[in-house]
């Protein structure tokens, strides 16, 4: 089993889609949103995903192509 | 003995034992360092920081390192300058350089890893790691052969070797991932998690982002104890932004200097500005931007510390500015030829910043400024080597080069 933290970023219609709903349902992970701040046209969400590795891995990368930008809780780590 | 006497969350204000952690467990906010102010405000005084070493070290009472770990390579206390000419070419009355390009790597990074190697090696870390596109990686890498500990940067696979240089020289193990900048982002942040490895802004940020505190509190000093009243930094994380604002508060709170108001600018580049955009759109939700600018040492696209870098200007009566890239260009030029400062791209674009808040009224050309010049150019050469004084070519003789001296425009001495 893995812990995985992220925030996700939601824009434009992407924000109207239930997204962390479906990520419980269609795979074997469980959701824990800790903090989040969402508008109408904008938000983000921060997260806890429990699973297995694979299956994190796998649901980020279905969040990803949903149109949801996920970053690491602490933001850009790659500075100059 | 340090001060430092917890990690707390910004955000629930929990606190935590002073170790290698950067979230708080509940909430997810970030943690900060926490220190016992009395304990500081009954040793602290000017004399004491007078009589410490010319580095980062004369303040050690305020940062969370114990003075028997210190792993030092003589960061800091770098040149203030007068910027008289500068001033005059951009109407101001009162202008000084803090000029950090002075640091054993050429950047302020070293600040910041300075107070992040050491702590490491306080937590009995034998390796420092980072993952980044130049000054980081570079002042790691410096910091772990200073420190006989272990080096392990992580560099996207499409960085020009050049860059890499500046780091490789110190022998750090070099891992090129292929992938996007966000794979290198999601494979670190996992990788603070799993090894016993301080990466000095993931694991040990608390740590690593105290470092740039000393910033202010060598201003306040070199000025003569007092704060300027007006401040124009780069903003990349926004972490850098928010700490010179904090040292110069936690210098007013110990007495140190006057309590003035200090107001904070912040300097971004148009093609990574989230946190001006922000600040212009007046919300405090930082949209994630794809960075395209040639200020590469800004180019957070995400940027950890936004929030709370809005928050200080908020709090200053600040502002932001974003500058386009041939403004970047015309600002490190113009650092270069007036004051003799040769500034990365960083450095252009907090002095192309600076000229943009006079324009935009949002400093007070008669005040006390401060610039913060934070890197070297030789780091991003590439960037103004089209744009600089081309040699006039002449034959070994006396003749060719009087013909060829009298043609050139900006020759010394022409026309009289």
């Amino acid at each position: 089993m893995a812990t995985r933290r992220v925030r996700f970023t939601f824009e434009g219609d992407a924000v109207k889609e239930p997204v962390i709903y479906l990520v419980g349902h269609e795979f074997d992970v469980v959701t824990n949103i800790r903090m989040a701040d969402v508008e109408h046209d904008f938000g983000w969400v921060v997260l806890e995903l429990d699973g297995d590795h694979d299956e994190i891995d796998r649901a980020l990368a279905w969040v990803e192509a949903k149109g949801v930008r996920i970053d690491p809780v602490a933001g850009d780590v790659v500075e100059s | 003995m340090t001060y430092a006497t917890s990690l707390a969350c910004r955000e629930c204000a929990r606190e935590f034992p002073l170790e290698a952690l950067h979230v708080c467990d509940f909430c997810f906010g970030p943690l900060e360092v926490a220190y016992d102010h009395d304990g500081i405000q009954s040793k602290i005084t000017r004399e004491r920081i007078e009589s410490g070493p010319r580095s980062i070290w004369r303040y050690i009472d305020l940062l969370p390192v114990d003075e028997d770990f210190i792993v030092d390579l003589n960061v800091g206390w770098t040149p203030l300058l007068k910027a008289d000419r500068l001033a005059e070419r951009l109407g101001m009355r009162e202008l000084w350089i803090k000029n950090d390009t002075c640091n054993p790597s050429w950047s302020f990074k070293d600040r910041v890893v300075a107070v992040a190697s050491s702590r490491a090696k306080q937590l009995g870390f034998q390796t420092l790691a980072c993952a980044s596109t130049g000054n980081l990686a570079n002042s790691v890498s410096a910091h772990a052969a200073r420190a006989g500990m272990e080096a392990i940067v992580f560099i996207p696979h499409d960085l020009e070797a050049g860059k890499v240089l500046g780091s490789a020289i110190y022998n750090p193990t070099i891992v090129s991932v292929n992938g996007s900048y966000d794979d290198v982002n999601r494979l670190c942040s996992e990788l603070a998690d799993n090894r016993h490895w301080a990466f000095v802004n993931i694991n040990v940020r608390p740590y690593y982002a105290e470092g740039s505190r000393t910033l202010a509190y060598e201003v306040a000093e070199q000025l003569g104890w007092r704060a300027p009243r007006q401040v124009v930094a780069p903003m990349a994380s926004g972490s850098l932004f928010t700490k010179i604002h904090k040292g110069f508060q936690e210098f007013q709170r110990y007495g140190l200097i006057e309590e003035t108001p200090v107001r904070m600018i912040g300097a971004q580049a148009e093609g990574c500005s989230p946190i001006t955009t922000a600040w212009r759109n007046e919300t405090t939700n930082i949209r994630p931007v794809k960075p395209d600018t040639i200020a590469k040492s800004l180019a957070i696209g995400n940027p950890a510390d936004g929030y709370y870098a809005l928050k200080t200007m908020k709090r200053t009566d600040g502002g932001a500015t974003a500058v386009t890239d041939p403004e970047v260009v015309e600002g490190i030029r113009m650092l270069a030829e007036c004051e003799g400062v040769f500034a990365e791209t960083a450095g252009g674009v907090t002095v192309a910043g600076l000229r943009q808040a006079i324009a935009n009224e949002q400093i007070d050309p008669d005040e006390t400024t401060v610039a913060f010049i934070t890197g070297g150019g030789l780091k991003t050469a590439d960037a103004v080597v089209e744009h600089v004084t081309q040699p006039i070519p002449v034959e070994g003789t006396l003749q060719s080069f009087e013909d060829a001296f009298a043609e050139a425009p900006q020759a010394v001495g022409v026309g009289g």
